[in-house]
């Protein structure tokens, strides 16, 4: 590396007198927006360990559900039904946590100052994980399903039904991940990141996913009927397979949007909180 | 002269921490200006306010023309920053880190390729352009970094001590590229801890110390202020037993001589004296409450009138 090719470097090759400095430009549009949605996906890509997981993880509790469990709790063979939504969620939910653990590395390493130093909108980075998020798990969602197809999921939905669960799904990964994101920026380390989202990956099984509301005791039962996962996993099942739909889907829909406005709200000020000290 | 910073009643404090307090400070445009100090000074605040990372509590600063609290993105247009963790993509490549910059910069696609593959051939990493970062050395990572933020040759560029722990060959490549940036007409703004390194590097350096400018000037005229030469009285490995400054002057210097034949360290075997320059140690030393040990620091400056 000699010095004039080093000074080609800076001002453009061939430039006897040093060039006029030149000018950051506003990156146009979505740009910045479509630039750091495909680095998360690279990112997903690339992360060998979490795709193995979104593929493995399905597999095998479609399987523990239906074989080991699915016999002792529904002797006839129709819990494959039953429970397919509540797995779709379990998945989904686990899927979307590693969104705090890749928020947290780009806000305590220095990659996020060197956007905050450019003329874009730094939060791109928060929409390229979310995106990245909602696509990796709606794979995972076709995973679950086509492993439920194999094991004896026989869904009634029509083809409108079948596009109605998928935006409801696609609509609870968003706000799963919108607040895994949150977390992320409210977490001190990557690790921390991890241990707080550890809690909403419960919640799926305080709910009807896996067993009927009204098999547990009262004052379970009265929580897994008012949690915000059970409506959800209500909608999707009467979508796919018919059961009584009653006001889950409006209920559903609700929390959903609100958990995407409490992360954007709470997410948003801890985003402009962080920029003013690491 | 072109004033490229300008910082006039700098403050800024986190809580009850009070970082930076009426901090004025000018660097003239196409120069290397270093701003040292001890851990804990306000360095990387400093660089913070002037990158528009933090804005000052008071005070105003303006760089490469832009005023940092009224234009921040005018500010932006104008720099690049290399931070003190590396800002790189781990699991991309270098390539991909370069055009993904290029392309936040407003660069076209294939204008952010051509620029990618320019600035990989140049800071030698063409080698490992497909490779993930993840693999590549502390100097390699640091080379990208410094690459990333050439990827627009912008007016100002900040180095947030740029070569913590590098090796001694990764640091003085560092030195050489960072100089040539300078020479190739760029505003170089760097932080250090190493004294070698503003020597080395900067056309003029300020002395930042508990939130303020402390001294400022080019290296020689820093080591003018400690005073002449410093007499050393050295043992028989050539291990530092005593150290004087002197004015420079034959009585000063028969001064401390004197004074080391009062210890008793001046009979021991093999002991002898030696005369060297002050060097930017001695300047450190005597100007911060930095980690020196106090009675040594009493020393250079108890010596120096």
């Amino acid at each position: 590396m000699t010095m004039s090719t080093l000074i080609d470097a800076v001002t453009g090759p061939s430039a006897p007198a040093p060039a006029p400095p030149a000018l950051r430009m506003r990156p146009r549009g979505l740009t910045a927006e479509a630039v750091l949605i495909r680095r998360s996906i690279t990112h997903s890509l690339r992360d060998t360990e979490a795709l193995l997981m979104a593929v493995l993880l399905p597999t095998l509790l479609m399987l523990l559900f239906t074989f080991v469990f699915g016999g002792a709790l529904d002797p006839s063979g129709g819990y494959v039904d039953y429970v397919v939504p509540g797995i779709i969620l379990l998945c989904a939910g686990f899927g979307a946590s590693s969104t705090a653990l890749y928020v947290a590395r780009d806000m305590t390493t220095g990659i996020i100052d060197r956007f905050r130093t450019m003329p874009m909108r730094a939060s791109a980075v928060l929409t390229g994980h979310v995106v990245a998020s909602v696509l990796r798990n709606l794979f995972a969602t076709g995973v679950v399903i086509g492993v439920a197809l194999l094991v004896g999921f026989r869904p009634t939905a029509t083809p409108a039904e079948w596009l109605a669960a998928v935006a409801l799904i696609a609509l609870y990964i968003l706000a799963i991940t919108s607040l895994f994101a949150a977390i992320g920026l409210a977490a001190s380390s990557p690790d921390a990141a991890n241990a707080y989202g550890f809690i909403l990956l419960f919640l799926p099984y305080l709910s009807s996913a896996f067993v009927p509301v009204d098999t547990l005791p009262d004052w379970l039962a009265w929580f897994a009927e008012h949690q915000p996962i059970t409506p959800v996993i209500e909608a999707i099942r009467s979508l796919l397979t018919g059961t009584l739909m009653g006001d889950a889907a409006w209920w559903a829909v609700g929390w959903c949007v609100l958990f995407v406005a409490i992360a954007a709200v709470w997410g948003g000020r801890l985003f402009r909180r962080r920029a003013r000290r690491r | 002269m072109t004033i490229a910073i300008e910082a006039h009643g700098i403050a800024k404090r986190f809580r009850r921490v009070e970082v930076l307090r009426d901090l004025d400070l000018a660097v003239a445009a196409g120069s290397v200006f270093g701003l040292l100090g001890p851990n804990g000074a306000g360095k990387t605040t400093t660089i913070d306010i002037f990158t528009t990372l933090v804005r000052p509590d008071a005070g105003t600063a303006v760089v490469a023309g832009a005023d940092v609290r009224r234009d921040p993105d005018g500010v932006r247009a104008r720099i690049s920053l290399t931070g003190q963790s590396a800002a790189v993509d781990q699991v991309l490549t270098g390539r991909e880190n370069l055009v993904m910059l290029a392309r936040l910069s407003g660069l076209g696609r294939r204008a952010g390729r051509a620029r990618a593959d320019e600035l990989l051939e140049r800071f030698d990493l063409a080698d490992a352009a497909a490779r993930p970062v993840s693999g590549y050395s502390g100097g390699m990572r640091r080379r990208l970094d410094l690459a990333l933020s050439l990827v627009v040759p912008t007016r100002v560029i900040f180095l947030d001590e740029p070569t913590t722990g590098l090796d001694t060959r990764s640091r003085g490549e560092l030195w050489r590229v960072v100089r040539e940036v300078a020479d190739a007409g760029a505003t170089v703004f760097l932080t250090t801890q190493y004294l070698e390194e503003a020597d080395r590097l900067a056309d003029r350096i300020a002395v930042l110390d508990r939130g303020r400018i402390a001294a400022e000037g080019t290296a020689s005229e820093l080591k003018a202020r400690v005073g002449g030469e410093v007499v050393q009285l050295l043992g028989p490995d050539d291990e530092v037993l005593a150290e004087r400054s002197t004015d420079g002057t034959v009585h000063g210097l028969r001064a401390a001589v004197d004074e080391f034949d009062r210890t008793a360290a001046s009979t021991a075997d093999g002991a002898r004296v030696a005369i060297r320059r002050p060097s930017l140690d001695d300047v450190f030393l005597a100007i911060t409450s930095g980690p020196a040990e106090p009675a040594r620091r009493a020393d250079l400056i108890g010596s120096k009138g």
